[in-house]
């Protein structure tokens, strides 16, 4: 026993059993996030119970645990149905379950709006067509097929008339410029003629839009719930159809898939609890990149003046020292500071000068992409400083006395040797403040994040950056569904799926990072000699 | 040792006809340390002058004056006449940046850019803004030839500097350092990170190099100044204690400190 002290053995199992607590954390914190996320996508089996009191309940079993008085088992299903039903979830005591099925023809139904149907298909109802097809499923398949062609139609109208929209409304920005600038009648009435014209082509356009819904509208679906209860569906409503019952394991794989795949690349829907994320997948990437576009340049900048430049003394130990509690403010009055100095002071200013005639309706004056960005990069620049400057002290001394010697000046010296020796040193703390600026939501919610952003900072109109826009952003989106949706139940699953994404996201952007980090400094790597 | 009372003596200095650089009277201080105190030599041209001494005698900061490169030390000041032709090179408006390219110099610890061996050498014509290939590559290969080096990596230019041996790396910095052409060599203990053998090589090398180039070396190592050099400086504690051919301070130093100290007495 006492070889096992003096040999030093115990710190050994001191640090390492420190390093495993931190492991597991980590791997226990991503693992309830995959187990929960991942299996969020899965078509699951759907459950019939009859109840002893004969009614029938048809759902997915989401939790299943002991009654609170401890009197056997219960239940937690999700049946779905809330126009029907008023609720999607139900818990049902064991003792009431008198028998369990699984209906292989019992359906799944994903809508625009209400959340998931489950039931029975009864009929279909196509308009043209006098008696009911003998297939209603083959039926309901094929004409969802062809319906497809006439959503595309639908589809291209609304971007003409969003495009529509949007030309008027730059003629009616620049008519309020010239009527500010008491500019000539004349070139004002003009813009007025365009705008009217606009106008009655989108009124045209919205009326053919409107025929064309009711017109697909008219194609139904009928299904009927475990007890009976029938429901008209229009089949434009129904983004998904299917029989989990029936779904091989190839089949729900295929499932998954398209799940994923509108996770990541289309709008969310139902105030944000189903659908995909790509807005909010967006934003996210677009306000870390603009933040590093700011921060970075400005680190590294200044932690060169005072790595290489200042004389060491008691104030560049002051600007160190301040520039170390800088990192630690908390986030929340970064972004205070930012909605009283980027939105309002400098915000405000542009739309005086550059947008009078907006006013008071804000342009720059409200948060925006640009001016959370700022903020971000405000809140990660003291890591950018300090890595930066670290990376600086690792290059050795006779690196640079050796250029100097050369006749290099002091300029040469960085640019040619110290920077690029530094540069891991400088991914190192662009790897971390991209990390913290992808999961800060706290000053965001004040600087220009919206539960819903109608359209993206990057689009196809002039001048595509539009860096005024609010945007959708991971990190909010989780404080969002998860604790101010109206149905918290449904949302959760979604809330470990964003976390997730964001996890994955933040994961990619630095695992790029530390993978060109370790290439340069493979490259600079002074050999042992 | 007798050292105090022989402080006083005046120090031994050969009169040098014609030299490219003469120090008059130089000290320096590190603060309030007296680190070099009232030195006058004159270095001749196309020789090869050491300067030896224990270690804290004041040898290297003393070669550091010769081109500024202690004006990258904070604190330092600098009092005395330094004359290369007819530049003063202590004058605030000097060019340092063109004295250093006429004055090079090669460190105790080799240190290559993390470049290919080409642009280590060519490091030089690179931020004077030659970017002509042709001049490039006629440099690089005289230069590298010049220090011996070339044979050895002719085959792997591109490759980074990184790769090479101690020697080959000592080598390779003496290369970057004629590339430019100076007019004087200031080595700072080129060989004390070497083997026998490197150190060798380097050595041949020193005495091929007097023939078009001035050098000024540091060495501690008093055999390596008696193989190499012509002239040397002996320096104890901050001061010049004896300056002369090499051969003299050899075989019948002037000074007893001298004598002590290559018969390896103290030091």
């Amino acid at each position: 026993m006492n070889t096992f002290w003096r040999q030093g053995e115990p710190f050994v199992w001191l640090t390492a059993t420190a390093m495993t607590v931190t492991l597991l954390i980590t791997l226990t914190l991503i693992g309830v996030v995959m187990i929960n996320g991942l299996g969020y996508f899965w078509p699951s089996r759907l459950i019939e119970l009859t109840l002893t009191d004969g009614t029938h309940v048809m759902g997915r079993v989401t939790q299943e645990d002991t009654m609170p008085n401890g009197s056997g088992k219960r239940l937690q299903l999700k049946v779905g149905n809330r126009d029907l039903y008023g609720m999607d979830f139900r818990w049902i005591n064991g003792s009431d379950i008198h028998d369990q099925t699984y209906p292989v023809d019992a359906v799944a139904v994903e809508r625009m709006e209400y959340g998931d149907f489950y039931g029975y298909l009864q009929t279909v109802t196509i308009p043209g067509l006098l008696k009911p097809p003998a297939d209603p499923w083959d039926a309901l398949s094929d004409t969802r097929r062809k319906l497809r062609r006439k959503e595309k139609e639908l589809e291209a109208i609304n971007a003409k008339m969003s495009k529509l929209n949007y030309r008027q409304r730059q003629i009616r920005l620049k008519r309020q410029k010239l009527e500010y600038q008491k500019k000539p009648h004349v070139e004002i009435k003009k813009l007025t003629d365009m705008e009217v014209q606009l106008g009655q082509a989108f009124e045209e356009m919205l009326v053919t839009h409107n025929q064309k819904i009711e017109e697909l509208r008219r194609y139904t679906a009928t299904f009927a719930d475990a007890n009976g209860q029938t429901k008209e569906i229009p089949m434009v409503d129904i983004v998904r159809v299917y029989r989990p019952n029936q779904m091989g394991v190839g089949a729900k794989i295929g499932f998954y898939a398209g799940k994923i795949k509108e996770l990541l690349l289309s709008e969310p829907r139902e105030s944000n609890t189903e659908g995909g994320l790509f807005p909010a997948i967006f934003g996210t990437v677009m306000m870390v990149f603009l933040m590093s576009l700011f921060s970075m340049p400005m680190g590294v900048i200044a932690s060169i003046y005072l790595r290489e430049y200042a004389k060491e003394g008691l104030f560049v130990q002051l600007v160190r020292i301040a520039v170390n509690n800088l990192a630690g403010v908390p986030s929340i009055v970064y972004g205070v500071f930012g909605l009283g100095f980027f939105v309002y002071g400098v915000g405000g200013s542009i739309d005086h000068l550059f947008f009078p005639e907006r006013l008071p309706t804000p342009t720059f004056g409200t948060g925006g992409i640009l001016w959370a960005s700022l903020t971000m990069a405000l809140l990660t620049v003291p890591v950018v400083i300090v890595a930066t400057e670290e990376g600086l002290a690792a290059v050795p001394q006779g690196i640079r006395e050796g250029s100097l010697a050369l006749g290099a000046t002091k300029f040469q010296t960085l640019i040619k040797v110290v920077l690029p020796m530094a540069s891991p040193g400088i991914l190192t703390g662009f790897i971390l403040a991209m990390a913290r600026a992808a999961g800060e939501v706290a000053p965001l919610m004040i600087v220009g994040v919206v539960k819903l952003a109608p359209a993206l900072p990057l689009d196809a109109n002039f001048p595509f950056f539009h860096f005024d826009r609010k945007f959708m952003h991971l990190g909010f989106h989780i404080y969002d569904i998860g604790f101010q949706s109206p149905n918290v139940e449904a949302a959760k699953p979604m809330v470990y799926v964003t976390t997730l994404l964001l996890v994955s996201v933040v994961l990619l952007m630095s695992m790029t990072a530390i993978y060109l980090r370790n290439s340069i400094r493979k490259k600079y790597q002074t050999g042992a000699f | 040792m007798s050292a105090p009372a022989q402080a006083l003596q005046k120090p031994h200095v050969i009169d040098i006809k014609n030299p490219i650089l003469t120090i008059e009277n130089l000290n320096l201080w590190y603060g309030n340390t007296h680190a070099l105190k009232n030195i006058s030599l004159s270095i001749p041209p196309q020789k090869v002058t050491a300067f030896i001494g224990p270690s804290g005698c004041g040898k290297s900061t003393l070669l550091r004056c010769l081109n500024r490169m202690n004006d990258l030390v904070d604190d330092v000041r600098i009092e005395g006449n330094l004359r290369f032709d007819s530049l003063d090179i202590n004058s605030p408006t000097v060019d340092v940046i063109g004295l250093r390219r006429r004055i090079g110099m090669v460190f105790q610890k080799s240190n290559p850019f993390p470049k290919s061996i080409y642009e280590n050498v060519v490091y030089g014509l690179r931020i004077a803004g030659i970017n002509d290939r042709n001049e490039l590559d006629a440099t690089a290969e005289r230069s590298l030839r010049g220090a011996a080096l070339w044979d050895e990596v002719k085959d792997r230019l591109y490759e980074s500097a990184l790769t090479l041996s101690g020697g080959q790396t000592q080598r390779l910095c003496i290369a970057r350092a004629i590339a430019v052409n100076p007019e004087i060599i200031l080595m700072d203990e080129p060989c004390s990170a070497l083997d026998p053998i490197a150190t060798a090589r380097v050595e041949d090398l020193i005495t091929e190099l007097k023939e078009r180039y001035t050098v000024v070396i540091v060495t501690h190592n008093m055999q390596q100044a008696a193989r190499i050099s012509d002239y040397t400086a002996f320096l104890y504690l901050g001061e010049l204690i004896e300056y002369d051919e090499t051969e003299k301070i050899f075989t019948r130093p002037s000074r007893q400190q001298t004598q002590d100290y290559i018969t390896g007495r103290f030091g």
